[in-house]
């Protein structure tokens, strides 16, 4: 069933399987963030103020590590809405959103 | 007094500003521009854009009623706004900011009230329906003074609405025979986060679907006093379940003869129930988590959209054989499909090609498309004579 949510999930599949070290390239910046926008903020609001999930937005997570939101993002939050995007996100693409959280809307600094 | 003040505006204003359609609102919908907190009014007769209405705040996840006389579409925005807009004029009529963070909305049997449902802080305001003021806060207060996330809220007959409490797992329903002091009534322990709740076109069934557990939890509204019952609460049992990357949607009940179809959480299936007894009947693979499970309003189909990552098709089930018998590829981000009242031709909100298409349902061919800004929802006037919706 899992390898059948990959095969389902192609176009997001395979560009995560070429990106899996390097940094994503910019189109593949270009769909995450909207991706962020639209797909996370199905329950965290599209603009990230909160929703059925907690708000996503810099100020809400100051002081959560890096390292912490990657793994919530990677295995979701068992027992709760939070679903693990391991299995159709590379490791690459999970580190540029857990980033583009902690930095917040794009043309900001990077504080980290 | 002051109702008949605001009449009078409303009256002159509308005589006054050349801009206002002389129209009936029947055949009429509302496309929500999520991005850009504006609404489309479009026509379903011709199937094209009239006018376009700005100024709405965030629209992710917005949802509408419509006023009994079919002229004012009632907007719920994420960012806790309520916008009374005026379909003939394309104006907003009122706005209020009334939380911080809601999820849908309601209007009562006789028309008078607006209900929301709020996130944070979790709860249901009720509010006039003429003045947009407010006339009733109803904290959903559980456990050791916490305040739960609703959701699912619907009117009811009597003058009722009926909600449920995401955190705590209950179903209220609020009597709201005198608006300023609503009665509520407590159904605990229905199951773990109910994600969505719908009422029978008849009015006398609340179902919930649940999150957090398998089945849905399910009140007569004739018979409160019977308390909730679980149904369907053997699916998914010992099944792996997939990760839900989008919570389905209940809206409406899409019945067809004495069977029901609703969305499998969690599954890439749409369950059948049979409403004599109701047992799950069938399970119909599909190809992706469903969100809406909608039924042409004659019944014959029911039309499905998916989660991400599948929400580029739609899929048709054949209600006699249970069986998928088309596919169509609308394009990535199928967020919403609404049927016209009769249901010869259904709107599909296609966000990522910024498009709403129409749909001849008889022969499943696309008739057009309008361009739409990441359009979602797309509600109907007609849905102003209807329970529930
Ligand atoms: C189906 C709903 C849903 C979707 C879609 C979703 N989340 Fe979540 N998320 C939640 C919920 C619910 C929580 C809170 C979990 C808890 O109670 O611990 C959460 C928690 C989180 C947290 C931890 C925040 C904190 O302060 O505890 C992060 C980070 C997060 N989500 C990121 C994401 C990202 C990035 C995406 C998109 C790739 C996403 N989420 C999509 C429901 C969702």
């Amino acid at each position: 069933m899992w390898r059948r949510i990959g095969i389902v999930a192609s176009s997001l599949a395979v560009s995560a399987a070429l990106a899996q070290s390097a940094a994503p390239s910019a189109q593949r910046q270009a769909e995450l963030e909207s991706m962020l926008l639209q797909d996370c903020g199905s329950c965290h609001g599209l603009t990230l103020k909160g929703g059925l999930g907690p708000a996503l937005r810099p100020q809400a997570l100051a002081g959560k590590p890096r390292q912490w939101l990657i793994d919530t993002i990677r295995d979701g939050r068992p027992g709760t809405a939070m679903p693990p995007w391991g299995p159709i996100l590379s490791d690459a693409d999970i580190a540029w959103l857990a980033d583009r959280l902690l930095r917040g809307a794009p043309g900001k600094e990077v504080k980290r | 007094m002051k109702r008949w003040w605001l009449l009078l505006v409303l009256f002159s204003g509308a005589l006054l500003a050349d801009d206002c359609a002389l129209r009936g609102t029947g055949d009429l919908a509302i496309v929500i521009e999520r991005a850009d907190g504006a609404v489309q009014i479009v026509e379903t007769t011709h199937n094209t854009a009239i006018a376009r209405v700005e100024g709405l705040g965030d629209l992710s996840h917005a949802s509408v009623v419509y006023s009994r006389d079919g002229r004012y579409a009632y907007v719920f925005g994420r960012d806790g706004g309520l916008s009374k807009v005026d379909l003939l004029c394309a104006r907003v009529e009122k706005r209020v900011i009334q939380s911080g963070n809601s999820i849908g909305g309601a209007i009562s049997q006789d028309g008078r009230l607006i209900a929301v449902s709020n996130y944070t802080p979790g709860g249901v305001k009720v509010f006039d329906a003429d003045s947009l003021e407010l006339l009733a806060d109803i904290p959903a207060t559980w456990g050791n003074g916490l305040r739960s996330k609703v959701i699912g809220l619907v009117d009811a007959p009597g003058r009722r609405f009926v909600f449920s409490l995401w955190d705590a797992g209950e179903i209220w329903v609020a009597d709201m025979q005198d608006p300023r002091h609503p009665r509520i009534t407590r159904f605990r322990d229905i199951g773990r986060n109910p994600y969505d709740g719908l009422i029978t076109p008849d009015g006398r069934y609340y179902i919930a679907g649940l999150f957090g557990e398998d089945g849905m939890a399910q009140l007569d509204l004739w018979h409160p006093e019977r308390g909730v019952r679980r149904i369907l609460d053997h699916y998914g049992r010992g099944e792996k379940k997939l990760p839900v990357y989008k919570m389905p949607h209940l809206e409406g009940w899409a019945v067809a003869g004495d069977r029901a179809f609703v969305p499998a959480v969690g599954l890439h299936a749409v369950l059948v129930i049979d409403l004599r007894d109701w047992r799950e009947l069938a399970r119909i693979p599909v190809h992706g988590q469903p969100v809406f499970v909608e039924a042409r309003p004659d019944g014959r189909e029911v039309w499905v959209n998916f989660a991400f990552p599948n929400n580029e098709k739609v899929q048709i089930i054949d209600v006699e054989t249970l069986k998928v018998t088309h596919t169509l590829e609308p394009g990535k981000g199928v967020l919403h499909m609404e049927f016209e009242p009769r249901g010869e031709e259904v709107w599909i909100s296609v966000r990522d090609r910024d498009r709403v298409q129409v749909y001849d349902t008889a022969t499943h061919r696309l008739l057009r498309e309008l361009p739409a800004r990441k359009p979602s929802g797309i509600f109907m006037a007609a849905r102003a004579h209807r329970i529930g919706l």
